[in-house]
């Protein structure tokens, strides 16, 4: 799971178009919570363990919590300040080293996207560097023994996908509806076991992670201009509507 | 310098878009163009990637393009990639999107998916994607020497740029076992959408309180020939509009020449979705609405008065 800022709390300075990201909240993205629901259903169907894992800032205990309420049974984070400013290469890398740090999986269920940047790779890079299966874009989950049937979304079509496990499973948002943690489960989730481990824990150089040896260089990060004419029209919906119309006209919008 | 650029996409229309901008590229930076073909082997197909600037053509004909895989086509890509490219650029469909991670892992590659824009300076390739949940357009340069680049669908125009003396190569791949098996693959039902190459577009969000109520919207979107969209709480979460008319970061982005919003916020994660209309409309109760600030018409008021008054109003005048 990624811990992101609250998007909607985002403000935008006027004159540079710079986004204010300093004193937000911060949760986990909203597939995210997707992949850990999916999670917590097999579990109740069929029995399972689950782990959540995380890399990113200390932050991180902050939202854990949460993931934990909802049903995981521990929760293995890995933080690290040399982190900070990895591309997806080096997430994929440092989450594939705590896999395998975490020991044997059937399932790792993603989100399709993270909210902020849904750039989608970390799914993708995983199941490349731990030479496992990969099914994306799913919606639809049933799990028989080692075999998984899956409905996946491919924009115009719903394709059924048969393979075995372990594998690395991609969730869309219409998978199910996340639950809210019952607040009885949000008391007993610190008791919940939670690992926190450094780089060096997953035996990492800390110098192939973080800003410095990411592939990828921001050149600007800014809203986008917006140029349009902002004329709203309030009071009478008659004369409202006989002035939009009018202007519409004008832009020949209607014809 | 850069060893070539390479293009590649699930349907024609993807690729003369792709290599109508990898043509630009190609040209700034010096360096071929290629296109890969996946089982198309007709002279009238080979001829129109040449005709939108295609230098080369690498025909694969040992894969069939029916019920192609993530597999079968991230294996082809990084075995003609790891010769032929260090630019590869993919059109982000969901197959190009899942793609593009694992050829770039292959090949220790940087990539970026869902690009819309795409220019140089320098010898440097800048590559604009929306980031922060569509709050910001971030413009990033991969600094690895293999690039893999997914690309938004319709995020450039298509024109023919014809190449003469195009060689056309044929290339023997044969993919590994699937690990995967596809059962099968149904369309999905509905009548067919065109939310993305709508002219018009209507979209309406949870300001309408029950789903009857989406009629007086579908009578305004009759009136001005308009398609129907919808914000996602309408879909994925009410069912009262099907997916495919969804419009959004998840969804699907328009560009139409009008876009009327009705009974919208214009949370970021729907109107990433919206900008690239040329006229926008908002209709919206609340004032303070975020709508009202990307718009360039707006309407403060009850949609339950405006629209049917708004709808007699241009049926009056006639269209």
């Amino acid at each position: 799971m990624k811990q992101v800022v609250d998007l909607q709390q985002i403000r935008i300075k006027r004159e540079t178009r710079e986004p204010v990201l300093e004193g937000l909240s911060v949760l986990f993205g909203d597939m995210d919570k997707n992949a850990l629901e999916e999670a917590v259903r097999i579990k109740e169907k069929h029995g399972a363990k689950i782990t959540v894992l995380s890399v990113g800032s200390s932050r991180l205990k902050e939202t854990v919590l949460e993931a934990l309420a909802m049903g995981a049974d521990e929760a293995c984070i890995v933080v690290d300040d040399a982190c900070e400013g990895s591309d997806t290469a080096a997430s994929a890398m440092v989450l594939a080293a705590a896999v395998r740090k975490i020991g044997s999986y059937d399932l790792i269920l993603v989100g399709e996207g993270s909210s902020d940047n849904y750039s989608g790779q970390i799914g993708s890079r995983l199941a490349e560097i731990l030479g496992i299966v990969q099914v994306t874009y799913v919606r639809q989950l049933s799990i028989e023994g080692n075999s998984v049937t899956a409905v996946r979304d491919i924009e115009d079509a719903l394709e059924v996908v048969k393979t075995n496990t372990p594998l690395v499973i991609s969730v869309t948002s219409e998978i199910n509806k996340p639950r809210r943690a019952p607040l009885t489960q949000i008391l007993r989730a610190s008791r919940k076991p939670l690992n926190i481990w450094t780089l060096k824990d997953l035996g990492i150089d800390a110098n192939t992670v973080g800003l410095r040896s990411s592939t990828i260089q921001v050149a600007s990060n800014l809203a986008p201009e917006q140029e349009r004419k902002g004329v709203i029209f309030e009071g009478d919906v008659t004369v409202a509507v006989a002035k939009l119309v009018d202007a519409l006209r004008k832009e020949g919008a209607l014809s | 310098m850069t060893s070539g650029i390479l293009v590649s996409s699930e349907s024609d229309s993807g690729l003369r878009e792709l290599l109508t901008k990898g043509r630009e590229l190609s040209n700034a930076l010096n360096v071929e163009l290629s296109a890969l073909v996946i089982g198309k082997t007709d002279d009238k197909d080979i001829q129109s990637y040449f005709d939108y600037g295609a230098q080369k053509v690498l025909m694969i004909t040992s894969i069939s393009p029916e019920m192609l895989d993530a597999e079968t086509y991230t294996f082809t890509l990084s075995e003609v990639a790891r010769d032929a490219a260090d630019i590869l650029l993919i059109t982000s469909t969901r197959m190009g999107k899942e793609v593009a991670g694992r050829v770039a892992q292959r090949l220790q590659a940087g990539c970026i998916t869902d690009a819309i824009g795409l220019t140089t300076k320098g010898g440097d390739l800048i590559i604009d994607r929306y980031a922060l949940g569509g709050n910001t357009i971030s413009s990033e340069i991969i600094k690895a020497r293999k690039k893999v680049i997914s690309i938004m669908p319709k995020a450039f125009e298509a024109n023919p740029s014809p190449t003469t003396n195009g060689k056309v190569e044929t290339i023997d791949i044969k993919p590994p076992m699937r690990r995967v098996e596809i059962i099968e693959r149904k369309k999905k039902l509905g009548e067919s959408v065109s939310i993305e190459s709508a002219e018009t577009l209507v979209c309406v969000g949870k300001g309408i309180s029950k789903k009857e109520d989406i009629e007086i919207i579908n009578e305004l979107c009759s009136t001005l020939k308009a398609e129907l969209g919808c914000t996602r709480a309408l879909s994925s979460d009410f069912h009262w509009i099907s997916e495919d008319r969804m419009v959004g970061i998840s969804g699907k982005r328009c560009k139409p020449r009008l876009h009327v919003s009705i009974g919208i916020s214009g949370q970021i994660q729907h109107s990433v979705g919206i900008m690239s209309s040329k006229l926008i409309v908002a209709i919206n109760r609340d004032k303070e609405a975020p709508i009202f600030k990307i718009s360039d018409y707006g309407i403060v008021g009850d949609l339950y008065q405006v629209v049917p008054k708004l709808n007699e109003r241009i049926k009056a005048i006639g269209t």
